[in-house]
């Protein structure tokens, strides 16, 4: 098979010496990782490499002779080489020389126990040490199913990541450190460290701390028996501010936890949380700002009550609308009275509360507008339980149709089975032939007939309070689908993939560089970024609520029946 | 390293360039028809008469800066996300095989497959709008069963080259994936 082997890029001007790294044996692969100098002693050699072994858990070994001649090529030092080959018994010994400034190197390999001496051809792929040791490789979706050690075999590329990833105590020592053994590796370029990440990373430990112990006193106040009252749960689990604020708050919980994350991804999702909830927050302040400056405050809440008058307004113009002979259409005039007459009256005990609270909106406003501090999508669930709030009676008009309209629904189609001589078997579920008296059949005709008659007056005010009242659900989904994104989107990842690309990789690309005859063939290993669309697919933050259960189909149908539809309908709710 | 012409399924020009790096590593580019200065002049002379009809119109100027607008935004994602100038396979003996794609804008988009993964590659008969034609494709190894084809990747989608461009590609690939199947037994 063709022998491929990986060299880091950062060791093509190390000076001469031996390499250490692992052999795969079943792709014929070997992964060098560094360069040891002479002079060394090779019993402290094997020492050094089965310790790290053990920490590791890398099988690192001795793979070959690296020389690196400024001159031509001295004799000596190759059969010195060879020499090597026979104290670090490896199968196969590979060498590489490297003479000048030359790009071309001669790669051979010794085999002492092979039965056919036939020379396989070699393939030098140069990789950056840094940044395979730094990524993360995002396996393609088929193959993340199976997680078994087996299956590491069939992806030769996790094998090489892998390596390079866990050999970090190998990058500790350099060969400017005063020990037995010089390595040159990725570190020899000079140590690249950051002052800011390092005194974060110090002062987040205490920071952890104090956050755990605030929060911990907060949620023991959440959990305690006086919030747990009837109509105070009640309000409670309606209110989607409530939602939210337990959400974010566990968000917290997540990150001041004082476990460290067991690997990557949990990593990577704390970090997401954690700038999510900053930006989140800023973008909060901010318009808090904007809100409390030049008094908006006050102009919002002069506005708020005429807004509400305006809207109970229109609703009686409707009603009177309604009452009278709407599109042309005749109802029926006794019933179109009571039902207009019995939602006027609603309306106008409406009015009158709103106008009792007049006085303090803006109090309360002002308060409730500095709740926008702890973050954008909390006040953005504030304006939409406002709506909820303001729109209440849509609401109880809409159930008072809904439900109108559903007895009235059921009536007649139990009627006319009636009308057909048939009957509902409730312990069968089935319809069966039922012989009637004749009082029952008569009595059943006459209500049938007079139901079938109000029905175009009830169905119209179904309708537009059904419409009326999908308009405020609109509003108000497009409100929770903008606070839903801005809390499952996982901005560190993006950022990460803007400006550290390497970071998260989809796979590898290959580039040929220039070719020499006789020489074995070049290539440069390159990290292949994950798309934009990819990394938000694999980061997503999970999220509270989920998107209506109901098709198009079922939906239509409940409205036709006159069940009550509850569209957005969050997760732990029990179905109606 | 050898250029021959040949046509696409459309009619158009195409060229491809085979380059062998080394006994086990080949490289075939498909070169796709470059943008037309005709077809680039007719548009945007299109959509400004259009816009100047617009504007006699309706005698709003926002007319005609927003089509200048859409104009420049339209040419750039077209040459950034649609117009492909060439599409390569690099096949490397044991490694795998790498698809290439490269936009008119620079931008190339790569997919690497291992060896492991790769069943074959083989010529396919589809149907695409009213006509019948042949296109190249990689298969994928469904890694629980051995015979199965877990995927289908289409290869130079964009320029679409006849049959005969296509048997020179396959038979290309064949002589390197070949190498695989003999290679186990002399090691």
């Amino acid at each position: 098979m063709v022998l491929k082997v990986f060299f880091p890029s950062c060791c093509s001007s190390a000076e001469s010496g031996i390499l250490i790294g692992r052999w795969l044996s079943e792709q014929s692969s070997a992964v060098i990782l560094a360069v040891v100098h002479f002079p060394f002693i090779p019993v402290q050699v094997k020492q050094y490499l089965s310790e790290v072994q053990r920490v590791t858990k890398v099988s690192v070994s001795v793979l070959g002779s690296w020389s690196n001649s400024k001159q031509e090529k001295e004799e000596s030092l190759s059969e010195f080489l060879e020499d090597l080959g026979t104290i670090f018994s490896h199968e196969p010994w590979i060498q590489i020389s490297k003479e000048g400034d030359s790009k071309f190197w001669s790669c051979s390999t010794l085999q002492k126990h092979s039965n056919n001496p036939k020379k396989e051809e070699i393939i030098l792929v140069y990789y950056d040490q840094r940044k395979v040791m730094l990524s993360h490789l995002h396996p393609p979706l088929d193959t993340t199913t199976s997680s078994d050690p087996e299956a590491e075999d069939a992806s030769k590329l996790s094998a090489i990541f892998d390596t390079v990833a866990r050999s970090k105590i190998l990058f500790m020592t350099d060969r400017y450190d005063d020990g037995p053994i010089k390595l040159t590796h990725w570190q020899s370029e000079g140590v690249e460290a950051s002052i800011i990440v390092e005194l974060m990373k110090q002062a987040s430990v205490p920071a952890c701390m104090l956050l755990a112990f605030l929060l911990s006193l907060i949620s023991g106040v959440c959990r305690s028996r006086v919030l747990k009252f009837w109509p105070l749960s009640f309000l409670w689990s309606k209110l989607s501010t409530c939602e939210q604020l337990g959400h974010r708050l566990q968000h917290l919980q997540v990150i001041s936890s004082n476990k460290k994350a067991q690997n990557q991804t949990q990593l990577v999702r704390k970090a997401n949380i954690f700038v999510s909830l900053l930006i989140d927050v800023a973008l909060g302040i901010l318009l808090m700002s904007w809100i409390y400056r030049k008094n908006r405050i006050g102009h919002l809440a002069d506005t708020l009550i005429p807004a509400a008058d305006h809207v109970a307004e229109e609703l009686q113009d409707l009603l009177q609308w309604l009452m009278g002979a709407p599109a042309g259409l005749k109802m029926n005039r006794a019933l179109d009275q009571v039902l207009g007459r019995f939602f006027l009256y609603h309306i106008h005990l409406w009015i009158s509360y709103i106008h009792l609270m007049s006085p303090f909106i803006e109090m309360i406003l002002w308060y409730v507008g500095l709740s926008a501090c702890l973050g954008l999508t909390v006040a953005l669930c504030i304006l939409s339980d406002i709506i909820a709030l303001l729109t209440f009676h849509i609401y109880c008009f809409y159930v008072y149709g809904a439900r109108l309209y559903c007895l009235k629904i059921y009536g007649l189609s139990s009627l006319w089975r009636l009308f057909r001589g048939k009957k509902w078997n409730v312990l069968r579920q089935r319809v069966d032939s039922c012989s009637y008296d004749l009082d029952q059949l008569f009595i059943g005709t006459l209500l049938f007939t007079i139901l079938l008659f109000l029905l175009p007056t009830t169905a119209l005010y179904y309708l537009v309070f059904t419409l009326l009242r999908l308009l405020v659900v609109v509003v108000q989904g497009l409100i929770h689908l903008l606070v839903d994104l801005i809390d499952s989107l996982p901005l560190y990842s993006i950022i990460l993939r803007l400006c550290r690309s390497y970071r998260l990789a989809a796979g590898v690309k290959f580039r040929v560089l220039e070719q020499q005859d006789g020489k074995p063939l070049r290539l440069l290993m390159q990290i292949n970024p994950l798309s934009y669309g990819s990394v938000v697919q694999t980061y997503r933050l999970p999220t509270y609520s989920c998107y209506p259960k109901d098709s198009w189909t079922s939906l239509c149908k409940k409205l036709f029946l006159g069940e009550l539809i509850y569209p957005w309908k969050h997760k732990g709710e029990k179905q109606d | 390293m050898e250029e021959r012409r040949y046509r696409s399924a459309s009619g158009a020009p195409i060229a491809l360039r085979r380059r062998q790096h080394s006994a086990s590593c080949r490289e075939l580019a498909v070169r796709c028809p470059r943008l037309q200065l005709r077809s680039l002049s007719a548009t945007t002379s299109a959509v400004w008469l259009a816009a100047y009809g617009l504007f006699v119109l309706s005698e709003n100027s926002m007319v005609l800066s927003a089509a200048i607008f859409i104009t420049l935004i339209g040419l750039i994602i077209y040459l950034h996300f649609v117009k492909i100038d060439q599409e390569s396979l690099l096949v490397i003996g044991s490694l795998g095989i790498q698809v290439t794609s490269c936009y008119a804008s620079g931008k190339e988009s790569t997919a690497f497959i291992e060896m492991g993964r790769v069943k074959d590659v083989v010529i396919n008969e589809a149907i695409h709008m009213q006509k019948v034609i042949y296109y190249l494709c990689i298969l994928l190894q469904d890694p629980g069963d051995p015979q199965g084809v877990s995927e289908v990747v289409p290869l130079f989608q964009s320029s679409k080259p006849r049959l005969d461009c296509l048997i020179e590609v396959y038979k290309s690939c064949q002589e390197i994936l070949e190498q695989r199947k003999t290679a186990p037994q002399s090691s």
